[in-house]
Order: structure tokens, then C-alpha cells, then sequence
């Protein structure tokens, strides 16, 4: 078996599809980027509550500019490189964009004050890799802070389809990307050399007119499927239907409406610097616990009201 | 952004390096390839923005190709 083929057996998402799918999207994002908005609303936020200049940025994954556009003036960032896979949806961000493989970062080590990230790097992967990349490019001390879609997302859908493909098909294959969850996204910035990694997690439900909406979003935003392990064919028409059926059964509210789950995880870390607080040494402390354990707790009339 | 100018923002040019090698890139403004010797690979800059994929770079060697 060739190296490469047997390289993609391993591989859980077919990157050229990603690709494509950016290309494809890149013209219609517009009307689709509610998500990426509100999401990159509250990371920019985030950036505002740290109280720190970033002069020379790179946003990774930067779709057409969305992140970049809300990070305007603030977070002290003077320069901000715009990167995307697609080239097409780099064309359309700021002044300083490029196309790069989020898995083969083309930046010189010791270059950016900060990286940030909007929803992008759950494609990647090869995230150790990607993410021991980000820190080599980040200066000492500098930030990286990311949003990602966690393992509970879209998991009604997920229900749906599989359980559609199973009736109508008699066997299911993976229609919805799968997601790092809170504990593989902590550990995996630590091992890849990260100080101070923090990982937190916010469930939005999105309400939709109709499933039919949900996934012209999906699609509008280039979020459909990119499994290297998908089914190479169009899903059938009636078990689409069905799984449409299905959703519309188990999830609409009394309007009709139907929600749909994104998980989102946050991660802000920091390339490691002599100046970051660090625990000290085992044994090395000179107060003893018992005496912090008597003065440090208040006496008891201090509660009484 | 459609006033982009043909050419790379100098700022560009300082950061980037050769994503497969992390080896530096030479400018050849006539051509608009950003050449990583090596990995004998020279990258396209199409319109202003350097596309730095390694299955979208010309091997060095092949004779440049004029779109």
C-alpha cells in the first residue's frame, strides 16, 4: 500500500473537501456568518479583558475577514495577518492576507504578539502539530486564543441522520464532523508546550425556521461534512427527507421552530515566559499548612449576621 | 478588498517562511514566487496574497509557467 494512502487512513478529515468547501463558500458567507459573528463577538470581547498591547497579530482560519473586521481597534493590535486555507476567502480580508495550511504554517518562529482563532481549527487534523506550530510563531509571553466547536455540537442532527440512514439504509456512516471535547483540547495544549492553558465551554442553541435552514447555513458557512471516512455520494434524498422528518418530530418547540446545539470551546494559552507566575518547588514553602490552616480561617462570629 | 495591488506588503515578506522547511523565502517581484531553495519550491503570489500550500507550489526546475 502506498505511504500516502496508508497516511489517509488515519487521516479524519479530507482537507481538499475543507478546502472546497471554503472556496465554495467564500461568495455567500455573508448571509450565513450569524455564528461566526456572535462567536468571534465574544472571543474579541475576551482579547478586551486582557489588559495587554498585541502590536502584530495573525488571525488563523480568518474566513472572509469576519474576526478581523470585530478586532478592529481593539486589543492594541497594530498589524493583523489574515490566513486562511481557501485563498478565495483570504482574498476577500484585510490588507495583509495569505493562504496557509493550518497543518504547515508558513510563519518564522518568535513573530506574533498574539494568534487568534475563530472557529477554524476544528478541521484541522493534525492539532498537536498545528497547535506546537502556533506556539513556535508566538513570541515569548505572547497569547493564543481560540474558539472551537466542542463534541456536543449539532447533536440532534447527528441523532437524526443516523438514525434515518439506519432505517431507510440499513447501516450509517459518519455524516457530522467529530469534535475534540474539553479534556483533549486541555491536554493537548499542554503537550504541545503551552503556559497557563485555560480551556472553557459555552453551549449556544441556535433556533432555526427549519432543519432544511440549519443545514443551507451549514452550507452557506462551508460546515458541511469533510470526513475523509464520509460516503463519497450524495446522501439519498429520502433519507434526508426522513431525517428532516425526524428532527422537525423530536425537537420543534410549539412555533415550529427547531433548535440546533453548538458547543463551543474557548482556549487561551501563553508561549511560556520567566516572567509567568509558577508554582514553587515542592518543599519549598516556610509557613507550615497547620498555622495557614489557623489564621487564615476567620472565626466564626465573623459569619454571624 | 478590491484595491489590491499587485506585489507584496513588505511586512509579509519579513514574517513568512517556507511552511514545509521553515527555511527562508527569496522574492522574485517578476514572476511574484516566493522560492524556498530548500525545498525547491517556489510559491505563487496571486493578487497580493502569497498562496504558502504546498500542493499549489511550482517545483524549481519546471520552467515557470506564465498564467
Amino acid at each position: 500500500m502506498p505511504y500516502s494512502q496508508w497516511m489517509s487512513d488515519f487521516l479524519v478529515f479530507d482537507r481538499h473537501q475543507v478546502r472546497r468547501q471554503r472556496e465554495r463558500a467564500a461568495a455567500t458567507l455573508g448571509a450565513h456568518d450569524f455564528l461566526l459573528r456572535e462567536i468571534g463577538e465574544r472571543l474579541a470581547d475576551r482579547l478586551s479583558d486582557v489588559t495587554r498591547r498585541f502590536p502584530l497579530a495573525l488571525d488563523l482560519g480568518c474566513h472572509s475577514g469576519e474576526l478581523g473586521r470585530l478586532l478592529a481597534g481593539r486589543g492594541g493590535i497594530e498589524r493583523l495577518v489574515e490566513a486562511d486555507l481557501s485563498p478565495a476567502m483570504a482574498a476577500r480580508a484585510g490588507h495583509l492576507a495569505v493562504a496557509v495550511d493550518e497543518e504547515a504554517l508558513p510563519f518564522a518562529a518568535q513573530n506574533f504578539d498574539l494568534v487568534i482563532s475563530n472557529l477554524s481549527l476544528h478541521w484541522v487534523n493534525d492539532l498537536p502539530g498545528c497547535l506546537l506550530q502556533i506556539r513556535h510563531s508566538l513570541k515569548d509571553d505572547g497569547l493564543f486564543l481560540a474558539s472551537m466547536l466542542g463534541g456536543e455540537t449539532l447533536i440532534e442532527l447527528r441523532g437524526c441522520l443516523q438514525e434515518a440512514e439506519l432505517e431507510m439504509e440499513g447501516g450509517a456512516s459518519p455524516r457530522v464532523s467529530p469534535f475534540a471535547d474539553l479534556r483533549d483540547a486541555g491536554a493537548l495544549l499542554q503537550r504541545a508546550g503551552f503556559a497557563l492553558p485555560v480551556v472553557d465551554v459555552d453551549t449556544i442553541t441556535v433556533t432555526y425556521p427549519s432543519p432544511l435552514k440549519l443545514l443551507t447555513d451549514l452550507r452557506g458557512m462551508g460546515e458541511t461534512n469533510a470526513v475523509a471516512a464520509r460516503r463519497k455520494t450524495f446522501t439519498r434524498r429520502n433519507t434526508l427527507l426522513r431525517a428532516l422528518a425526524l428532527y422537525e418530530e423530536r425537537h420543534a418547540d410549539r412555533d415550529g421552530r427547531i433548535p440546533a446545539t453548538f458547543q463551543v470551546l474557548t482556549l487561551t494559552a501563553w508561549r511560556p515566559d520567566a516572567s509567568q507566575q509558577k508554582p514553587l518547588p515542592p518543599g519549598s514553602g516556610r509557613v507550615p499548612l497547620a498555622r495557614a490552616l489557623e489564621e487564615g480561617v476567620p472565626r466564626k462570629k465573623n459569619f454571624d449576621a | 478588498m478590491t484595491d489590491r495591488t499587485p506585489g507584496i506588503d513588505p511586512k509579509l515578506l519579513e514574517i513568512l517562511v517556507c511552511p514545509l522547511t521553515k527555511g527562508p523565502l527569496s522574492y522574485d517581484a517578476e514572476h511574484q514566487e516566493l522560492i524556498s531553495e530548500k525545498a525547491q519550491l517556489a510559491y505563487p503570489i496571486r493578487d497580493g496574497i502569497p498562496i504558502m500550500l504546498p500542493g499549489e507550489a511550482r517545483p524549481l526546475g519546471d520552467a515557470a509557467t506564465v498564467s
